[in-house]
Parts: C-alpha cells; sequence; structure tokens
C-alpha cells in the first residue's frame, strides 16, 4: 500500500511534530481537552447521580438521558454551538459540546450501579444506624464503584471521539491534523492523522482496561 | 417565527420558514441521501452481524476474538475511521457506508450474542428432545427468543449510524451532515438549525418505527408483561 509507507513518512518527518500545527501541540491540546472535560462531567453528573441514586428518584431521567445522547448528532451540536455567542471565545463550543456528551454515560451509568446494590446491604447498613450520608459513601459508593467506573471510561472514549470532530468545527486537537489534510488533499496527511487518533483513543481505553484489572487488587489490600 | 418570511433569510434567524419554502428541493435530497445511507449501512452491518453472532455462540473460543476485534473498531472515533477508509474508498459515499457498518457491527453482535446466549438450556434441551437439528434449532427456537435483545441491539445501532451519518460531510456524503458543514462556512443559522433538527427526527422516527416492528414480530413478550 502505497498510502500507508506516504503515510509513515508523514508521521516519521520530525518538522510535523513541532509548532503550532505540529503533532505534539496538537496531543497536548487533545489530551487537555479530555482531562478537562472529563473532570467537569464528573463534577456534573457524579453528584447528581449519586443524590438521586441514593434517593431512589429520577430513574427515567437519568436513564432517557443516555438514549437522548444518542439520537443528538455531535456535529450538529458542535456547529450550533460555533453560530451562537458561544463560538467567540475559542475554545468555547468544544468543551461545552465536549461536557454534554460525556454527562449521559456518567449519569446513567453511576444511577444504575447505585440501584444495583444489593437492597440488603442496604437494609443491613440503615439497621445498624448509619445516617443518609454514611449510607451513601460507605456502603453504596464502593459498592457501586465498577459500574460508576465503566460509566467514566465510556465517558472517556467518547470524549476522544467528539474532540476529534471538533475540529470539523475549528476546534483545536488531533482532528485538525486530519481536517488539514483534507483541506490539502493531502491523503497521507489524513491517513496519518486518523492513525494518531485511532492509537489515542485506544491508549485511554487501554488505560481504564488496565486500571480496571489493577484496581480489585488494591481493594483488597485497603482491606 | 415572528419575522416576516420575506426577510428572515436576509436577517440570517434561527428559525425561518422562507428557508423551508425555498430550499425544499435540497432539503428533500440531503434527507433521502441521509436516509439511504443509514439504511444501507445497518443492513449490512446486519448481514455481517448476524453470522458472526451465530459462529461466535457455536464456537466459544471465537466469541473472544470477535468481540474484541469490534470493540476496538468502535473505540476509533468516527472521523478517523472514515479517514483511515479515505485510501480504499476515496471520496465517496460507499467510505461512509463501510464505516458505518464497522461500527454497527459493535453494537449487533453484542446484542445478538447476548440474545443467542439469554436462550435457556432447557429450552434448547427440550427442542433437541422432540429431534430438532442443529440448524433447525437455530432458526425456529434460538433466532426467535433472541429476537427481543437482536431489535434492541438494532435500534441502538440504526440511531448511532443516524447520527454518525453527518460525519461523512468530511468526503462530501453526509447527508444532513453536508447542510451543516456548508451552513457552518457561510454561518447560515437557519440551515444548520432545520438540518440538525430534521437530524433528530430521523433519528426518533427510526427508533420508534423498530420499536414497532419489534412489537408486531415478538408478541409473545407482551402476552407475557400482560
Amino acid at each position: 500500500m502505497n498510502t500507508l509507507t506516504d503515510a509513515w513518512h508523514w508521521l516519521t518527518d520530525s518538522a510535523h511534530w513541532s509548532g503550532d500545527d505540529g503533532i505534539w501541540h496538537r496531543l497536548a491540546q487533545h489530551l487537555v481537552l479530555t482531562v478537562v472535560c472529563l473532570v467537569i462531567s464528573c463534577l456534573i453528573a457524579l453528584p447528581v447521580a449519586l443524590v438521586l441514586g441514593h434517593l431512589g428518584k429520577g430513574g427515567a431521567l437519568a436513564v432517557n438521558i443516555s438514549n437522548i445522547g444518542r439520537a443528538v448528532p455531535t456535529f450538529a451540536v458542535l456547529v450550533l454551538l460555533l453560530l451562537t455567542p458561544i463560538g467567540k471565545w475559542g475554545e468555547g463550543p468544544t468543551v461545552v459540546a465536549l461536557v454534554l456528551f460525556a454527562v449521559p454515560p456518567l449519569l446513567t451509568n453511576a444511577y444504575v450501579g447505585m440501584r444495583e446494590v444489593d437492597r440488603d446491604v442496604v437494609r443491613a447498613a440503615r439497621g445498624m444506624g448509619m445516617t443518609g450520608p454514611q449510607m451513601l459513601f460507605r456502603v453504596e459508593l464502593p459498592l457501586s464503584l465498577p459500574l460508576l467506573m465503566n460509566g467514566v471510561r465510556i465517558a472517556a472514549v467518547q470524549l476522544v471521539a467528539t474532540a476529534t470532530i471538533a475540529a470539523l468545527a475549528g476546534g483545536g486537537g488531533l482532528g485538525r491534523i486530519i481536517t488539514a489534510g483534507f483541506n490539502l488533499a493531502d491523503t497521507a496527511q489524513v491517513v496519518a492523522g486518523a492513525v494518531l487518533v485511532a492509537v489515542f483513543a485506544l491508549l485511554v481505553e487501554g488505560v481504564f482496561e488496565v486500571a480496571e484489572r489493577l484496581a480489585p487488587r488494591w481493594a483488597g489490600r485497603a482491606r | 417565527m415572528t419575522a416576516p418570511p420575506d426577510d428572515c433569510l436576509a436577517r440570517n434567524e434561527w428559525i425561518c420558514g422562507e428557508y423551508l419554502s425555498t430550499r425544499r428541493h435540497i432539503l428533500v435530497d440531503a434527507v433521502v441521501q441521509h436516509l439511504q445511507l443509514t439504511a444501507v449501512s445497518v443492513l449490512i452491518g446486519l448481514a455481517i452481524a448476524l453470522p458472526l453472532a451465530v459462529v461466535a455462540r457455536r464456537w466459544g473460543w471465537a466469541a473472544g476474538p470477535v468481540l474484541a476485534v469490534t470493540t476496538i473498531l468502535y473505540t476509533i472515533p468516527s472521523l478517523a475511521m472514515f479517514s483511515l477508509l479515505l485510501p480504499v474508498y476515496g471520496l465517496s459515499a460507499t467510505l461512509v457506508v463501510a464505516g458505518l457498518v464497522l461500527y454497527s457491527l459493535t453494537l449487533l453482535v453484542r446484542n445478538i450474542l447476548a440474545g443467542l446466549r439469554a436462550v435457556p438450556e432447557e429450552t434448547r434441551q427440550a427442542a433437541r428432545g422432540m429431534g430438532y437439528g442443529p440448524i433447525r434449532l437455530l432458526l425456529t427456537v434460538e433466532l426467535p427468543l433472541a429476537l427481543p435483545a437482536a431489535m434492541a441491539g438494532l435500534r441502538i445501532a440504526t440511531v448511532s449510524a443516524v447520527s454518525l451519518v453527518t460525519v461523512g460531510a468530511i468526503v462530501g456524503f453526509g447527508g444532513l451532515g453536508n447542510l451543516i458543514y456548508a451552513g457552518m462556512n457561510t454561518y447560515f443559522k437557519a440551515q444548520v438549525l432545520t438540518a440538525s433538527v430534521l437530524c433528530v427526527v430521523i433519528a426518533i422516527a427510526a427508533d420508534l418505527l423498530l420499536l414497532l416492528v419489534q412489537r408486531l414480530i415478538t408478541p409473545w413478550t407482551r402476552a407475557v408483561r400482560g
């Protein structure tokens, strides 16, 4: 495959790694966008999901919000935000869109995790005289952690994908290498950018995979 | 809506009746392309996913690799997926369809496999005891019982495909995404909002249609629930 060797040459050319349009800068943008938006989304979604899950209210909302999120195209939201006043502050549309698409999986998974905690355990905790917050933080939260973390993982992968599409609407990140390649009709650059994005997404998924495998051992040691 | 239809285009308003009446052909063409891309991709995805899921169910060792590969494909962001296919398909509708097929595979294989695995062993044994061969068992017992889970996967895959088609605008085959892309470059608010709303409407309509189909082909699930 000729294009693959061209893409390889593009990637190994040190000139493409430096500067404002360089790979390092785009990678840093992508990473910062993903991490910052993941933190913001967790701060918004998790308290709401934990409280709703603890009280056992708003279940239909928490689950349906995920379905609605799937039906709304990321690209459309990015462009709509770009045309609103938010579009004037640089990465504003990207950040808002990223958070909007990361919140649903976080909310749904954390809520379902809270509700799937064995009711007998919760009743036992109440019988021992635990207060609401004690039950939430010492019983329900630890037991729902696997599902909650699964939500964080889905959200992180979603964030990487959305940040890539943001390049179509002028946002920063690795997607810019792809869109620039399309504008230059440079197939090698398009493929090189796509490989970078794919590897980045798989690395993020891999980090969570490893963390998940290590987690039970830590929990065991903590006890 | 409050503005007179004559100059809401000139004033670049979000909601514009004039836009709907003057660009009807463009909108209809975009919707048709959107529906075609979605339908073709999901149908091809289904045609590939079904045998994969059956193979993964029959031979346990195949399940791991099949699920791993489809999960890896699903992790790759859509823009990168379309770009990776560029050297193979060039700037064509086939590229968008191929990308969407790869995405729908994950959702479909996972759900069909879950449905097949959920068929009770007793049911299978009863069918075997009645003299059913493996093919007849699959076609008349296992697949029908896996239908609700498979349809759930089909609905998610279809709704996702409707949304992902828009990214195809990067190669010029994005259905309503083309209008959003063009509208972005010209700051045409009415076009972007109209196309976006139509996307969501198509997604919801497709979901409801499939839900209806599911009810019609699996009447027993309703009977059980009462």
